[in-house]
């Protein structure tokens, strides 16, 4: 059976070093604990554009689907962007 | 090792890596009617190409006079006179075609108000061999080229129905008993399953080694994987020793601040918090080049002035700008030191440390992607089979020292330059030689030994022993004791490879056995470049070296060539550097001293 956490942790592998602790500290420390339906968020958030991500973190725009946003929101009040 | 299952394939080409050189290649071989694989271990649009914002050169003369010829004389010079000048002469001729052709392919480049493609100023870039003023040579889509160039390449090999093996890592290179490379076995990440990719030609598009260093503004995905195969197939890496550093990346992050913080009167201090930037540059201070800035932050950490609790890093203090200057004129740099460094830029410094940023050094080819070797008194014999683009590359188009915006341009356009050449070489759908059932042997023994190994040392802490040193004796400031010492401190960490730990036997997602691939991959790229840098008794580039701090032509106008065997023991060798051009449009550069 194959562990969802093992495949999450190599798509947490991005193109630049910023993405990779951001998303990664994301997956350590809230993945856990995290409902079924935000995992899910999570999941789809990795498979979005690099660009994309990092302008969502940033504060510029936001992601329409709201858990993607919920996750977002999580990696800015962490980091207190 | 029948105990192993591969699957083979047979294709006409195998590319190796889908950043912007091996996606470029990837069309370009599809395009050309050859039956072309690209395995990549991430998603194509998460190669690290997507860290490149700044542009991409090319003597298009939008924004006035401009000749490829300055652009030739300029690289020429950034790479101290140790870039081959045949390969630079084709890089500068070829850059305004390839860029044409990426726009008419979709990348949205930036334009001017007439509708031409909008050029920017950048460093090193100038008119009239250096005569005249700055050129405006470089090209960019927004904030987002490299991203851009991805996508648009991407799509493109996709229509021309090239095909993607994602999250398959490249395991070795397959020889055949008269040395021409015959394909790559790879793992499937997702499904646990060995594949061997059959192809009359592999090229290697792997990206550079920026993780061998503890600090780095690479990706973690950038371990060198190419050079770590080319290396333990037993062939030489080239100019190894050139390693690019930015001043300013924030210490454990590798994130950078860019320099434009300092041109806006941002300051450097040490322990005592002393402006030490003044006594060694009196007139720029903290304005001088990044190589002098890297070098004097390194001196102040080594002899004790360093801040923290192991005294290793340095501060950069915008707090007497004001807020509105900072928010004004440096957008983005509050928002990146408070998410990596957890600043308050306005109250606090921020910490940062020198950056390694690129490699100059890789897999030596010639203009055309082919690798070469010395073989006998022959310097450029060609390896049958086997290509290299890119940043894991050595054309050598960046020398000693890559000039900015002149990275993006190499990939473009000498992954076109392979695309072209195996369209006149290789017939597609021609028959694969038949291998011996060996062929697999030494990489399966690799990947068994690896994925079963019981030692006491973890892959992360043989990787920070790693880092460590090579940040601390093979970055800025070289000294022949401190190379010395480096070198005999990778020779043991090199050994203690042998006693790695591997705690997860399964094959399917197996981070860790990937992580350790990756870090015998790091640690012969590391032992490569510090023995390089150990050997070369000059200073050339971005190579300084303390006692001996002249450049030093008569001696060291060469290529360096170093393998590394299985015992992590380096031997050297030489090429001539080309001081010759493919034609008469242009004349060789003669050395001459680098001064801006």
């Amino acid at each position: 059976m194959e562990d969802p956490i093992k495949r999450l942790r190599w798509r947490c592998r991005r193109g630049t070093r910023e993405l990779d602790q951001l998303v990664g500290w994301w997956l350590d420390e809230r993945y856990p604990d995290a409902s079924a339906e935000l995992r899910k968020g999570f999941a789809d958030l990795l498979e979005q554009q690099d660009p994309d991500l990092w302008d969502w973190i940033m504060g510029r725009s936001m992601p329409s689907d709201p858990l993607q946003a919920r996750v977002i929101d999580e990696i800015r009040t962490r980091h207190r962007v | 090792m029948s105990a192993y299952k591969i699957q083979e394939h047979e294709y006409d080409m195998v590319v190796v890596g889908a950043g912007g050189s091996g996606l470029r290649a990837t069309f370009g071989l599809a395009a050309k009617g050859l039956k072309t694989v690209c395995i990549t271990k991430v998603f194509p649009t998460r190669s690290h190409t997507v860290a490149a914002q700044g542009g991409i050169s090319a003597a298009l003369g939008n924004m006035g006079e401009d000749d490829w010829r300055y652009h030739y004389y300029d690289t020429i010079k950034g790479s101290d006179w140790l870039g081959d000048q045949d390969a630079i002469e084709y890089m500068c001729k070829e850059a305004p075609a390839a860029i044409i052709e990426l726009e008419h392919y979709g990348v949205p480049f930036s334009r001017t108000e007439d509708g031409k493609i909008y050029q920017r100023p950048f460093g090193g870039m100038t008119t009239k061999y250096g005569e005249g003023p700055a050129a405006q040579r470089t090209c960019a889509a927004a904030d987002r080229t490299g991203h851009a160039m991805l996508h648009t390449l991407y799509q493109q090999s996709l229509a021309h129905d090239a095909r993607f093996m994602i999250e398959y890592f490249a395991l070795d290179l397959i020889w055949d008993e008269e040395g021409v490379c015959r394909g790559v076995l790879a793992l499937d990440m997702a499904e646990g399953t060995l594949h061997l990719f059959r192809g009359h030609g592999v090229v290697l598009a792997t990206g550079g080694y920026g993780r061998a260093y503890f600090s780095a503004t690479s990706a973690h995905t950038c371990t060198g994987d190419g050079g770590g195969l080319v290396l333990r197939s037993g062939l030489a890496l080239q100019d190894m020793e050139f390693v690019q550093f930015h001043p300013t990346g924030i210490y454990g992050a590798g994130c950078l601040i860019t320099e434009g913080v300092r041109g806006e009167g941002g300051i450097l201090r040490n322990s005592s918090g002393e402006r030490f930037m003044e006594r060694y540059a009196p007139h720029y201070k903290d304005l001088a080049s990044r190589d002098v800035v890297s070098r004097s932050m390194t001196i102040e950490i080594r002899e004790g002035r360093g801040v923290g609790e192991d005294k290793d890093h340095i501060l950069l203090d915008l707090t007497h700008l004001g807020p509105e200057v900072i928010h004004e004129k440096l957008p983005g740099i509050a928002e990146s030191a408070r998410i990596f460094a957890n600043v308050d830029v306005t109250k606090q410094p921020i910490p940062v440390l020198p950056t390694v940023h690129y490699n100059m050094g890789g897999i030596p080819t010639n203009y055309h992607g082919e690798v070469v070797q010395k073989v006998g008194e022959n310097p450029d014999q060609v390896v049958q089979g086997l290509y290299a683009i890119g940043e894991a590359a050595c054309v050598s188009v960046h020398g000693a020292n890559r000039l900015g915006s002149n990275s993006l341009l190499d990939l473009v356009v000498f992954g076109r330059a392979v695309a072209n050449r195996c369209a006149e070489t290789i017939k597609s759908g021609s028959a694969h030689k038949v291998l011996p059932p060996s062929a697999c042997d030494k990489a399966l023994a690799n990947l068994d030994k690896l994925r079963n190994a019981k030692g006491s040392s973890p892959t992360a802490e043989i990787r920070l022993n790693m880092q460590r040193t090579m940040q601390s004796d093979a970055a800025v400031f070289r000294t022949s004791k401190t190379l010395k010492e480096g070198c005999d401190k990778m020779a043991t960490i090199f050994s203690s490879f042998e006693d790695v730990k591997v705690s997860d036997r399964s094959l399917v997602w197996n981070s860790d056995l990937i992580e350790t691939y990756e870090l015998q991959n790091l640690l012969y790229n590391a032992v490569a470049t510090i023995t390089s840098a150990e050997q070369r008794k000059e200073s050339r580039g971005a190579h300084a070296h303390e006692d001996f701090p002249d450049r030093d032509d008569a001696n060291w106008q060469k290529h360096t060539l170093v393998k590394v065997d299985e015992k992590g023991k380096a031997g050297f060798d030489f090429r001539p550097v080309h001081m010759y051009t493919l034609s008469d449009d242009v004349e060789v550069i003669p050395p001459k001293k680098r001064v801006y």
